[in-house]
């Protein structure tokens, strides 16, 4: 399923020449997110703990009056924990709801050409390919194209 | 214009545009029965509006739709182009008339006969040999006699052949048809004479235009008002929004006040800032302005009601039936987006009321019932929840009529409806295709009703519940979440985090601390609550929440912290919280979907200092806590609607004490739960002693069988009444439980009183007082052996200012077969009377609070439904000249307090007495 779903992105990106994407880096990588899809970029924020919740949910905040949940991208990768108060965070609608993913640090809004898109290479860790709509080859770097709707589908379990 | 005629033109609109895309997609899709279904629900629910507001045209048009797709639905019509291209046409037709209908205010004159007479053919061709009974313009009046005939009266001569019928008035005439000669009952219309109808329907269609102008005497049995106001317009004097919109602000709103309160907060430590007074004006405004949008979002639930009494008052004419609508409660408010969205089914479930759940009034006076039938709509705030009741004083549920028509419908098998109870089989008729009404009427009856009403309630998260008892009626009780509600919760902290929890189940606060009047006890790991004579189970919330560092504040127990009592439908219990604030009107939000699952919250939301808290649920909180309290609860209640007893559950204590079966007394004779250490028991006169208090404690085993342990601490249940106590050994606590105390069978062991199963286990109920008076020979009188009054079920009324002693002697009387019913005092014995209930025996303590037992007995003898109810006085005295006082003033027995065996002989020769007498 997961190849169709890629298949489907290059004939999108076929009739288009470049995507924008919000990059963003965690551990290292980078990361980048549909420009389309992101709502706002937060600094550090105070979150309130949801008791119970899935661990990759980091708790909920206030919004201009909306509550978003915060998801810990770190947690949701497998990633080891980083220092909390430092972290930057990129706020997503998803199906009505906002979400707010923590990530290390925002980087700038690039222009990616299509052509320089590929598909996840199969050995990627299952949880990274979990989240992932596939690679860009930047000048230098590498970019995980982070699919939010899948992202944000906890339901399915991740491989792991 | 009128408002009714309003809303129906904009939701018609709506309906039939829907009506368009869907069956279009039909067309595409022809097997896809969810599509169906849809389609038929909106022409239904299209058909039934027009016979309220006396639409007779669209009715008309709107019917024979519906018969056409009511065999598509069960599958003996194909869906093809020329079919749905018809139903299009029909559909087109309704548009028409409804532009003219809301440019005008009354339906045009003119007739659809053609499409009729098209649609009618082709629900006739599907060759089935039954056909729908609608199949002339009068679709609509023939209705209307069907129903004006009582329900069960099913004869009834349909004029089928009255084909030039344009002109027929919409009275409620019973027109027996000469020509026909036999009696039809609807539904079951003869091949013979459905051809005939056919051949006369071809050979008159074309006739028919000739007769247009007289449909305008036709029309409308209930005219506008105003029929011309000149202008064509909706928009006079209110605008639709949408919720979404509303939302936005209310959020902005929010925004704003926050914000506000952050520059108030600023300018709070400058006294003579220039910002002081502009700031308080926008501080003015912002309130009003919230408390604005507030409102629009919140309307009191007696808006989806206003047009009920419409409803019902032009149903009771069509049927025949006197019907009394009673609304409570109209002013609980409601969001308004769900208050949209259970106004229709709300008026679906009255309908239905009406039509199937009353009877008509004959058979009402026959069942001696009075002729006027209620329907009461109930609506109020509780636990969280708002629940709206509607319930009828009508014919109530036929099981087996359900249980045949599930079979016949193929919802359940055999074996299946064997299992079930009657209430599951009752909500069959929430299923979709059922209708146990034998007849189809413009009304309801089709099947879809209580099907739609189910799914619309599902849509928002709410539920509906069904109790019906044959012949006396029947209710249904609708639950709604609080989602998106505006609620006053209180705010509570616990670990450093807070939380709010719904005011409304909240009962009462407590302080508790070692030193303070309260303090948290503990049975073995549980924690419970001495709370005016009763313990209250505990709960701490950050246990059930898993938060960091909960168990600190469990294990040293010194901190002060706070119970909230919180109640959930009748189980009361406590949450332990480290801190309490302010109570503050929230705004309920939906917590996030990948939170949904927790069933702890019931959402979330921002206080006014900007920071975000999840909303406790305290039902998820006590579902978590205690699945068996709750459902033992909830079946009790049922319990008492069934025998009308009375009796309340208890909390019930459960231990081990030799033995491997658990045993059991009520929680609310035991005084303390204590632990001794094994080397202050001391013997005296061979009996085991321990110092308590101050006094001499004796110590009671349940029988010699077990020991006594050798070292630490020995657990005990200790007894109280007046200033005697005894300790009770036992091994080990285990549980408390509430639930009804219902002893199944009786022990004839010295020191129990019978078995029942508690917590799903046969468990052994100790009797107190055998062992009080094996501590204290005195505690009771001599013993008696006396004949019980072996399988009577006769209802005994225990009136017993002390609890101590109605708590021993309910058990007791139980286990003589009596059902018994308690009063804490003379007035609430009286007011028992007043509420009409009925006993067969009144047993009265004489010293009580307030009136004593000499003076309510006289109350009693004086008038009203007991003068001729024997009466037991219960006293410590007994001598002679007490006797002799009590037969004064009305007692017909008197027995001593603590003679147990005296009181059952004395019941028993009381009541026989009294059968003798009678």
């Amino acid at each position: 399923m997961s190849s169709e779903l890629n298949l489907d992105h290059n004939d999108i990106h076929s009739t288009v020449e470049t995507r924008e994407f919000v990059t963003a880096t965690l551990d290292k990588q980078l990361f980048g997110v549909p420009v389309l899809s992101v709502q706002d970029v937060l600094g550090p924020q105070k979150l309130a703990n949801i008791p119970l919740a899935p661990n990759e949910v980091a708790g909920a905040l206030n919004l201009r009056g909306r509550i978003v949940t915060a998801i810990d991208l770190r947690r949701r990768l497998g990633l080891p924990p980083a220092d909390k108060a430092k972290s930057m965070s990129i706020v997503v609608d998803h199906y009505g709801e906002l979400y707010s993913l923590l990530i290390d640090e925002v980087g700038e809004v690039l222009s990616v050409p299509v052509k320089d898109y590929e598909r996840n290479p199969p050995t990627l860790d299952p949880r990274w390919r979990d989240v992932s709509g596939g690679i860009y080859r930047l000048d230098g770097r590498l970019m995980v194209f982070l699919e939010v709707d899948r992202l944000l589908d906890f339901a399915r379990p991740a491989a792991a | 214009m009128d408002e009714l005629l309003g809303e129906f033109l904009t939701e018609t609109s709506e309906n039939i545009a829907t009506l368009d895309v869907e069956l279009v997609k039909l067309e595409q899709e022809p097997n896809n029965p969810s599509l169906i279904d849809n389609i038929f629900r909106l022409v239904h629910t299209i058909k039934g509006t027009c016979g309220f507001l006396g639409l007779p045209r669209l009715g008309a048009v709107a019917h024979s739709s519906e018969n056409v797709l009511g065999k598509i639905r069960d599958h003996e019509l194909e869906v093809t182009p020329e079919a749905v291209s018809l139903i299009l046409n029909s559909l087109d037709r309704i548009k028409d008339l409804l532009t003219t209908l809301e440019e005008t205010e009354t339906e045009p004159a003119g007739d659809d006969r053609d499409l009729i007479v098209a649609l009618d053919t082709m629900a006739a061709n599907s060759g089935a040999s039954k056909a729908a009974p609608g199949a002339t313009p009068e679709a609509a009046e023939q209705e209307a006699e069907v129903v004006a005939e009582s329900a069960d009266d099913v004869e009834d001569g349909e004029d089928f052949d009255d084909e030039a019928g344009d002109d027929k008035k919409p009275e409620l005439v019973l027109d027996f048809d000469e020509e026909l000669g036999r009696e039809l009952k609807p539904g079951e219309v003869a091949l013979s004479e459905l051809e005939r109808i056919f051949q006369e329907t071809v050979t008159e269609a074309p006739a028919a235009p000739n007769t247009p102008a007289s449909t305008g005497s036709a029309a409308p049995v209930t005219q506008p008002k105003k029929s011309k106001e000149g202008e064509p317009s909706l928009a006079n004097q209110s605008i639709r929004v949408s919720v979404d919109l509303l939302e936005n602000l209310m959020t902005m709103v929010s925004e704003l006040v926050l914000t506000r309160n952050q520059l108030l907060q600023m300018v709070r430590g400058h006294t003579d800032s220039e910002f002081k007074v502009p700031l308080q004006r926008l501080s003015h405004v912002t309130t009003e302005l919230q408390e604005g949008v507030m409102k629009t979002r919140m309307q009191p639930i007696g808006n989806a009601w206003a047009k009920l009494p419409r409803v019902v008052r032009d149903l009771s004419l069509d049927l025949g039936k006197k019907i009394d609508l009673q609304m409570l409660g109209a002013d609980t408010e409601l969001d308004r987006q769900i208050l949209e969205l259970i106004k229709d089914p709300l008026t679906h479930m009255v309908r239905n009321s009406a039509d199937h759940g009353l009877e008509d009034p004959k058979t009402r006076l026959d069942a001696g019932k009075p002729e006027m039938g209620k329907i009461v709509l109930n609506a109020y705030h509780e636990g969280g929840h708002i629940i709206i009741q509607i319930s009828d004083d009508g014919r109530g549920i036929n099981v087996e009529k359900v249980r045949q028509k599930a079979y016949d419908n193929g919802l359940a098998t055999e074996s299946d409806l064997d299992g079930m109870s009657d209430q599951q089989i009752q909500s069959f008729i929430f299923a979709a295709g059922f209708s146990t009404a034998a007849e189809v009427t413009s009304v309801s009856g089709r099947g879809v009703g209580m099907d739609v009403v189910r799914t619309n309630i599902e849509k928002i998260g709410g539920t509906i519940d069904l109790k019906s008892k044959y012949g006396q009626g029947s209710t249904f009780t609708i639950k709604i979440p609080l989602t998106l509600a505006i609620v006053s919760a209180l705010i509570v902290e616990c670990c450093a985090e807070r939380f709010a929890i719904p005011q409304i189940s909240v009962v009462e606060l407590v302080r508790a601390s070692k030193v303070s009047e309260h303090r948290i006890e503990m049975i073995n790991a549980t924690p419970v609550l001495r709370l005016r004579n009763r313990l209250l189970p505990l709960v701490y919330l950050g246990h059930c929440l898993n938060l960091d560092g909960s168990d600190q504040t469990t294990l040293t127990g010194d901190a002060e912290v706070f119970v909230v009592v919180t109640q959930v439908g009748a189980y009361n219990f406590g949450i332990v919280v480290d801190r309490v604030f302010d109570t503050e009107e929230i705004v309920v939000k939906p917590v996030t979907p990948l939170l949904r699952d927790i069933n702890m919250f019931s959402g979330n939301t921002i206080l006014g200092d900007g920071s975000v808290i999840m909303i406790l649920d305290p039902n998820g909180i006590a579902s978590a806590t205690s699945d068996t309290a709750l459902n033992e609860t909830a079946d009790n209640r049922e319990d008492g609607v069934h025998h009308g007893t009375g009796s309340d559950s208890a909390a019930i204590l459960v231990f081990h004490a030799g033995g491997d079966d658990p045993k059991a007394v009520p929680l609310s004779l035991v005084a303390r739960l204590e632990e001794v250490d094994v080397n202050t028991i001391e013997n005296s006169h061979g009996r085991a002693m321990v110092q308590y208090r101050g006094r001499l404690m004796p110590l009671i085993r349940l029988d010699e069988s077990y020991a006594v342990k050798e070292s630490g601490r020995q657990p005990i249940l200790v007894f109280t009444d007046g200033d005697r106590s005894m300790g009770l050994i036992v091994d080990e606590i285990v549980d408390i439980i509430d639930q009804v105390l219902d002893i199944e069978l009786k022990s004839d062991r010295k020191g129990f009183l019978g078995s029942a199963v508690i917590d799903g286990k046969a468990t052994e109920l100790v009797d107190v007082g055998h062992y009080l008076q094996q501590a204290f020979e005195d505690w009771f009188g001599t013993q008696e052996t006396a004949a019980f009054g072996e399988g009577s079920s006769q209802n005994i009324l225990l009136v017993d200012d002390s609890p101590f002693f109605r708590n021993m002697l309910q058990p007791l009387l139980e286990v003589a077969g009596y059902s018994v019913t308690t009063a804490s005092d003379a007035q609430e014995a009286l007011n028992l009377r007043e509420q009409g209930q009925e006993f067969d025996c009144i047993i009265s303590d004489i010293e009580m609070p307030g009136m004593n037992g000499f003076e309510l007995a006289r109350a009693i003898r004086t008038d009203g439904p007991w003068r001729e109810t024997p009466i037991v006085a219960l006293s410590s005295h007994a001598t002679q000249k007490d006797f002799e006082r009590g037969r004064t003033a009305g007692f017909t027995d008197y027995v001593a307090k603590f003679d147990r065996d005296g009181l059952i002989t004395a019941l028993s020769d009381t009541i026989t007495h009294k059968e003798v007498a009678a």
